[in-house]
């Protein structure tokens, strides 16, 4: 098996996809001679050629207009946002539009769309390069809301998304796009929406997270293993909907929860996780479920001190773990 | 001042850039913003700017290295002198700064550590006996009487993996070695103390008194120093050599006028000459080594139902910093002059302060020299440095009045002491050994040759 990058993964999937469908396209800003602005989309038009990899106006609506369009006509688009943060202009046409499109023609029409956007942190892009926006999407039933960590995640979960016959919220953590890399299939497969994963087992305190915090957690449980203190550690993956059952069930296994995101941590998604452990399994709870995530500012800063404290880190991670086992 | 120059983050999601051509060599002036090396990265390609004006000194990595943002890619001396100062070559870097985290200072400082020392007490403190969830109920199911029962949470709480292992105990507290938080022998040691009359049914636990460590707490205003592994690494060698070596020790005195007239007339030439200072340690080791020649049981290990006597001759030195010891050794000591063996200490005292020891430079010693004098002590007991049978030290030279011939006189005199593993070694051979080192030392004099 080959080891390549987080972004590399997403690449392979958008040209095997390509290759094994004629339906699927892919189009947004700097997508086609460019290659994207990260190169996610590098040599597809090369290969695949203007038709199927369209370069785009900078008008955000307007891409997640086609595209959904262009689902609802039979294909299937795969649409990128530049920046997560770009994806404001155009939530109205994925919230009323696409994730409401079956239910409002009662499964006359549905909408096989991909939308994928970079967001999250660390690469010191400040304001509008660097905000997590999937909590706010995480309450429109119809969309699947997915943030994979893992190269082999991303490529299985890109082909399943791109597969699925309903609208998927494709979110890539940017900072991962080259920090992270593993082994992926050369073949095809995918990996189901909707299923946490356990990239780790553990006894004594149980970390769920997801993206880029998701490796800090396991770093620093590969560091605490060595003092004796051992973390199970939970892989949402698809955050909305969330895999009710995973997360229950790896709550169980110690009764200690660490919840980690980058997002903003009120309203983020680590609320609605505790509370459906809150809800499901109280008693076996051992202490209060614990959330680490970003501060409730406005904005990710600029300035590199700011950004910093801004941003989680192995080090916070690792108070806090130790903080949870040690109660 | 020296300043490390660093990958600097080259684009956003960057994480890592290769250097395809340096434009600069060891020698060169650089302006800031002068471009010092082209860097390759999956994203872009670049060049890197010079931070600061000053001389290249060194460059750190080479052409096709792929270094991570925030590594270190060569050094520049500016004008001013002083410390080395990391700088990041674009003010965008990421890694460097990296001890600010409040969060990563340690949670730990006012929180005590779970469950050291006696369990009575920290259990009467979880007082409110307030139980999770998770334990009320184990509890319930398994019918057990949770004051039984110590905990090892914050506070003496006790947690959920408590009352497992309590069931899993048939009913006994034993605080196992997986419990989190730092635990060392002594502690787990301690911990088998505190079964308090356990349950009706679990037959009786021998219960053994406290082997008395009491539990050593910070007082308001203390500083907590954490132990890294050069600290742990020295405490477990001094207390194994202590507890395994029965030492003995002796001390004799030693006449160094002479020496200190020689080394006087030497030590302004040398200095011109070689570039670094001449001290009495090279003369000293000299007079050991050719000692250690004569009484080779000297240069032996106690080896169980053997001794080992060894053939090389490697004389360890103690170098201290700051806050460490190190004992680097110089190989076949008895094939250098006195010049070499100087060469050789102030190679390693080099190596030692800035770090760049090697595991090579730190084995195979079998004889240890400690020059305790250099900070003014006149008289020590060194440990033996392991597995080695002894230890000397060369204590300050200072003028004291001493009889001579029958009259007073003022003379440079300086203290041996020598510790030995009383299992290799007795006191005779000792004294005579140390005698031939007097000898020697008193011997050195203007006939002398250091080359």
């Amino acid at each position: 098996m080959a080891i390549i990058s987080y972004i590399d993964a997403v690449t392979q999937a958008l040209r095997e996809e390509m290759q094994r469908d004629k339906r699927v396209f892919v189009m947004g800003e700097d997508v086609g001679v460019r290659g994207g602005v990260f190169r996610a989309t590098n040599g597809l038009y090369e290969e695949f050629g203007e038709e199927r990899v369209i370069d785009t106006p900078l008008a955000e609506s307007a891409i997640a207009g086609v595209a959904i369009g262009a689902a609802a006509y039979g294909m299937r688009p795969v649409a990128e946002m530049q920046f997560a943060d770009f994806i404001m202009p155009a939530v109205n046409q994925i919230v009323s539009e696409a994730a409401k499109m079956r239910y409002r023609s009662n499964n006359d029409w549905h909408c096989p769309l991909v939308i994928r956007a970079p967001y999250g942190g660390g690469v010191h892009g400040a304001l509008y390069h660097s905000q997590s926006v999937e909590a706010m999407f995480n309450s429109t039933p119809g969309l699947k809301v997915v943030a994979p960590s893992t190269p082999y995640d991303v490529k299985g979960m890109l082909k399943a998304a791109i597969r699925d016959d309903d609208p998927v919220l494709f979110f890539e953590h940017k900072r991962c796009y080259r920090l992270i890399k593993g082994e992926v299939p050369e073949t095809d497969y995918t990996v189901p929406i909707g299923k946490a994963e356990v990239k780790r087992e553990g006894e004594d305190i149980t970390v769920i997270s997801y993206g880029l915090t998701l490796h800090f957690a396991l770093q620093v449980a590969e560091k605490l293993a060595e003092e004796g203190i051992s973390a199970h550690v939970l892989d949402l993956r698809t955050l909305y909907p969330l895999d009710k059952e995973s997360i229950v069930e790896a709550a169980r296994k110690t009764g200690k929860v660490l919840i980690i995101h980058e997002d903003n941590k009120e309203g983020g998604v680590g609320g609605e996780v505790a509370a459906v452990i809150a809800e499901e399994c109280l008693f076996d709870l051992d202490a209060p479920i614990r959330r680490l995530a970003g501060p409730d500012v406005p904005a990710m800063p600029y300035s590199p001190t700011l950004e910093k404290f801004f941003m989680l880190n192995p080090d916070k991670v690792m108070a806090a773990m130790r903080e949870l086992a040690e109660f | 001042m020296e300043t490390q120059v660093l990958m600097p983050q080259l684009g956003e999601s960057v994480t890592e850039g290769t250097i395809a051509k340096w434009l600069i060599k060891p020698g060169d002036t650089v302006k800031k913003y002068e471009p010092l090396c082209e860097v390759t990265t999956d994203k872009v390609n670049a060049e890197v700017p010079s931070t600061v004006e000053g001389t290249v000194t060194e460059l750190v990595a080479r052409e096709g290295d792929t270094l991570s943002v925030g590594e270190l890619i060569c050094y520049i001396e500016t004008r001013a002198g002083g410390a080395k100062a990391p700088v990041a070559a674009q003010p965008t870097d990421t890694k460097e700064i990296a001890s600010e985290t409040p969060a990563a200072e340690s949670p730990k400082a006012n929180i005590p550590l779970p469950s050291k020392g006696s369990v009575v007490n920290s259990a009467a403190k979880a007082a409110g006996k307030r139980y999770s969830p998770a334990v009320m109920r184990l509890a319930q199911e398994n019918n057990i009487d949770l004051a039984q029962i110590g905990g090892t949470g914050r506070e003496g709480r006790i947690t959920r993996k408590d009352v497992l292992a309590f069931i899993e105990n048939g009913g006994m507290t034993t605080q196992s070695a997986k419990q989190p938080g730092p635990i060392n022998e002594e502690e787990a040691a301690m911990n088998v103390v505190h079964v308090e009359s356990p349950s009706q049914t679990a037959p009786a636990p021998s219960v053994r008194p406290a082997v008395s460590t009491p539990e050593i707490n910070a007082y308001p205003g203390d500083t907590e120093i954490p132990v890294n592994n050069i600290r742990k690494t020295i405490a477990s060698r001094m207390v194994q050599s202590k507890h395994d070596a029965p030492h003995a020790w002796t001390m004799i005195e030693v006449d160094m006028t002479n020496l200190v007239k020689l080394r006087n007339s030497l030590k302004a030439e040398f200095k011109a000459k070689e570039g670094f200072n001449l001290t009495f340690m090279p003369f000293f080791i000299k007079a050991v080594v050719e000692s250690i020649k004569e009484f080779p049981i000297m240069n032996s290990v106690w080896a169980g139902d053997k001794i080992i006597m060894r053939k090389s001759i490697n004389v360890s030195i103690a170098v201290a910093t700051d806050d460490a010891l190190f004992v680097p050794v110089i190989k076949d000591a008895d094939q250098k002059s006195i010049y070499g063996l100087a060469r050789a200490v102030d190679e390693l005292a080099a190596k030692t302060r800035h770090g760049k020891l090697s595991m090579d430079d730190m084995s195979g010693g079998t004889f240890t020299v400690n020059n305790t004098g250099s900070f003014g002590s006149v008289l020590s007991a060194p440990i033996i440095n392991q597995p080695q049978a002894a230890i000397i030290s060369m204590e300050s030279i200072v003028k004291r009045p001493v009889v001579v011939d029958d009259m007073i006189a003022i003379r440079d005199m300086a203290n041996l002491c020598l510790s030995l593993d009383h299992r290799v070694l007795d006191g005779l051979v000792c004294g005579r050994f140390l005698q031939s080192v007097k000898q020697k030392l008193e011997a050195y004099g203007s006939h002398t040759s250091i080359y």
